[in-house]
This record gives structure tokens, sequence and C-alpha cells, in this order.
């Protein structure tokens, strides 16, 4: 399995560097246009040594940590609300529907007219994109609540406040786990959108640069860190993830 | 609290229906029945007669359209953890362990882990599964994970145990062993059980009494105290003359639904 995953991983690279090499060396396209590994490492080392990556990068996490962090808070406490009381579901059930399938996108110059250029316009808008999803599928784990489960803590004693807290929450976990990770995934996505505009730094804001600067390397370099943290966070979601619902596959 | 030697459970003139008025359906007649402290009463009757409804009524899941639920004298409003429920699926917590699951009841009331710790050992031993108390349910075979949900309603030490069709889902020979180990488990704690069952030797081999009940809308169509040994012989001629009269009248009531 893992080896299958590096060798993947190679033969990808390979190719990538077969083809860019084989541009510059042939001179199909402008090689400019299609960076070399070695640019795009050259690109990165210098980023790096300067302390530039990681000002963009921990500018880009600091945000999504905000952004996500405060959407997920609110898509808990809300997808538990209307998950367990079925008036406030049907009064929200329609609204939500009919803003989730707008393009979060439709609304980012709305977020700058409102939240200016700064901070906030950028943790709005990653709040903003993510609570919906998640809102959405921690609502339908706690829908999916088993109501026996529920039935058998009342009848051992469980008050409203131990039900939500020993038989929703854990039981809806699985679900929430994944909502999380779905979220995470989703701010990567839009939080290069959010700094296109009005950022002087993030990695959206360096990818950005590149275009300004008519530099396709740092573009390259720019789209794999965040492919890099991507994965890198997934893979940690994933492992405590598997830490936490140990009890669903417990052999 | 209660009056000494009244039924422990006073079931009277309760009915239900389902769906909205004017076309409601009657899933239960007007049943009274009253359980004594100590007695394990079958409720016995064809699919869709309503004995599951009787029983989540007593437990406080469903409200009855007329009628009261008394549990020593008070009259049941909602679940409690005076009456322990025990679930044809088990409903066994899948994030706790075994452990975690039998201890649930006494973590609710805030008991010194100790306390707990000692309460879940002596009902572990009692269905025999203290060798298993770390595993997860999903590590547990069905007769496991139901002797595991009768040690976590025992746990709680409720006043009465409700049981719904609790041994429907397994296979024959774990069905009887596991009437073997409630009817053994019973003979040390003495409860008072209400249990739900359609297998007619089951209600012969656990009761004190067998009520049958009609076809739906439910009624009570004959109760059948049941004159045994504490221990019972499934072959023994007066146990399959019980349960022949019952099959005869259950067989009336199951008539009557193929019509």
């Amino acid at each position: 399995m893992g080896t299958t995953r590096a060798m993947a991983m190679l033969g990808a690279f390979a190719l990538w560097a077969a083809l860019a090499h084989g541009n510059a060396w042939l001179g199909v396209v402008n090689p400019v246009l299609l960076p070399t590994p070695v640019e795009v490492g050259r690109v990165g080392l210098d980023l790096a040594r300067s302390g530039e990556l990681a000002r963009h990068v921990l500018t880009s996490l600091g945000r999504i940590a905000q952004g996500f962090g405060l959407a997920a808070l609110a898509a808990l406490t809300l997808g538990l609300l209307v998950g367990m009381c079925v008036p406030l579901r049907l009064m929200t059930e329609p609204v939500i529907e009919f803003v989730r399938p707008i393009p979060p996108l439709a609304f980012l110059p709305m977020f700058l007219v409102w939240f200016g250029l700064g901070e906030a316009s950028k943790v709005a808008f990653i709040g903003y994109t993510t609570f919906f999803p998640m809102f959405v599928a921690i609502t339908a784990s706690v829908l999916r609540v088993d109501v026996v489960l529920l039935r058998a803590a009342a009848s051992l004693g469980a008050t409203r406040a131990d039900l939500v807290r020993r038989v929703v929450l854990p039981a809806a976990l699985p679900g929430i786990a994944v909502a999380l990770r779905v979220g995470v995934g989703l701010a990567l996505f839009v939080i290069v959108g959010a700094e296109f505009m009005g950022a002087d730094a993030g990695l959206g804001n360096l990818i950005m640069e590149g275009r300004t600067f008519f530099n396709p390397a740092q573009i390259v370099m720019g789209a794999l860190v965040l492919g890099l943290l991507g994965s890198l966070i997934n893979t940690l979601l994933l492992a405590a993830e598997r830490r936490l619902l140990r009890w669903r596959t417990a052999a | 609290m209660t009056t000494a030697g009244g039924p422990k459970i006073q079931i009277q003139r309760v009915a239900k229906s389902f769906g909205a008025p004017g076309r409601a359906m009657e899933a239960l007649g007007q049943i009274d029945l009253d359980v004594a402290e100590r007695e394990l009463v079958c409720l016995l009757g064809p699919s869709g007669c309503g004995k599951s409804t009787l029983l989540n009524i007593v437990a406080g899941f469903l409200a009855p359209t007329s009628g009261t639920v008394l549990v020593d004298g008070h009259p049941v409003s909602g679940p409690a953890p005076e009456r322990g429920v025990v679930f044809q699926e088990y409903a066994l917590f899948p994030w706790r362990t075994v452990t975690g699951n039998v201890e649930f009841g006494p973590l609710l009331q805030s008991r010194p882990a100790a306390e707990r710790r000692r309460t879940v050992d002596r009902y572990l031993d009692l269905v025999g599964l203290r060798a298993h108390a770390d595993k997860f349910p999903v590590q547990l075979s069905g007769g496991m994970k139901q002797r595991v949900a009768i040690a976590r309603a025992l746990a709680n030490n409720p006043a009465v145990i409700l049981m719904d069709e609790p041994f429907g889902a397994l296979d024959a020979q774990t069905r009887e062993v596991l009437q073997d180990e409630l009817s053994r488990i019973q003979r040390v704690e003495h409860k008072t059980i209400l249990f739900v069952t359609h297998s007619i030797r089951e209600a012969v081999y656990l009761a004190d009494r067998v009520v049958v009940m009609t076809s739906a809308p439910g009624r009570i169509k004959q109760i059948f105290p049941i004159k045994l040994p504490e221990v019972r012989d499934r072959f023994a001629p007066e146990f399959t003359q019980y349960e022949s009269d019952i099959t005869r009248v259950v067989r009336e009531e199951v008539a009557k639904v193929q019509e």
C-alpha cells in the first residue's frame, strides 16, 4: 500500500520532470511557461531561505484556522440544535437549501465590501464557505442517531444534557469527523481565492504575485505547497479520526 | 412509598391509537393488567397485536391515548431509571466498552468509581462476561451483546425490567441458552419483569403468568398462570401441556389475522 503510493507519486513527478525538461530542451513552447522541477525547487528554496515561504504559509494557515474554527464551532452548535429540534429544522431547512447552492465565490466581493481588504474579510469568507457543507453534514449525522440508543439512555436515567453529551455527540462523531475533514479541505480550496484580492501575504498572494511578475515557477511552487499542506492536514485528521473511532473497527 | 404487597406495575384501562383523530388506527384496546413484585409476566400474541406498544407505554417511550400506568403507585410520564429496558436490537452504545455500557446508569447517577467497578464486576460475573470487559460491542456475538444489555439494565438497579423480544434476533440455540441464563438470573435477582415475546415455548419456560393478547386492536384474551417449578424442563409433559393449551388460544388469533 505504502509502496504503491510512493511509486505513484514518484511516477507523477517523473512525468512532470520529463515533460518540462524535454520541452526546455526541444523548445516546443516557451520554456518559461512550463517550469521544470529544478526551477520550481530553486524558487522554493530562495523563498524558504528568506523566510518568505514560512510567512506565507503561516498567514494562510492562521486564516484557515480562524475561519474554519469559527465555522466548525457554529456548524457543530447549530447542527446539534437543528438536528434535535424539529420545529427549528422545519424553519431553517428551506433557507439553507436556497443559500447553500450559491457558489461562495459569488459572495466574495460582498465580503470585501463588508469587511474591507484586511484579515476580517478573509476569515469571514472562509468561515462562510465552510459553514454550510459542515452544518448540513453534521445535522444529517445527528438525525441519523438511532432512536433506540436515545431510548436506552433515557431509560437508564439520562437527562437531556446527558443525551446530548453522552449519546448524540458520540453517535454522530463519525459523521462530524467527515464533515470537519471536508471543511478543512474546502478552506484550503477557497483561501487562495480570498487571498487573490487585497492580501499582502498568504499562499494565494504568493501565487498572484507570481502572475503579476510573470513567474510561472512561483505559481507552480505555491500550488505544490497547497497540495502538500492539504494532504498533510488530511493525514493528520484521518489519524486522529482512526484513534477516536477505534470502537468502529476494533477487532 | 409503595403500598405493601400491592402490585408493582398497574396498567389501568390503557388504550393507544396512532394517526390523526378521525382516521386513527387503534393499536391497543383497553388493557388492564397488574404485575406483582418479583413476578415475570410474558405478553404473548401475534405480530402487530400491540404487545410492544404496550411495553413502550410502560417504558414511557409512548404516551397512551387513554388510561394510566402506575409503577410503585406512581404514574408513568416518561422514561425513568426505575424502569430498565432490554431491547431486541440490544441498543448497546457502540463507542463504549462492555464495562462502559454496564456502568452507564451508575455513571449518570455520579456513583463513585470504586462503587461502579464493583457493580460492573458483579453483573459481568452474573452474565459470565468478565473476561470480555474491555471489548467493544462490535467484537461481540449477538448472544454476548444481549448479555451485556441485561447486565446494563440490572446494574442500574431498576424497580422493574421491561424486555421487548430480547432474544428475537438470536439463533435457536443461543436463544435457549439465554433463556436458561435469564431464568437463572431471575432466581438470584428476583426482579419484576414484563417480557414481550411471540414464542410460546419461551413464554412457558420463563413466565409466572402468560398473558395472551388478541390480534389488533390488542386486548387481553386469556391469562395462563404457569404452575411449574422454578427450574423448568422443556420436555416435561406438564410443560408441553401448557405449550399446546396456549398454542390453541394463540392460533385462534393468528387465524383471525389470516382471514
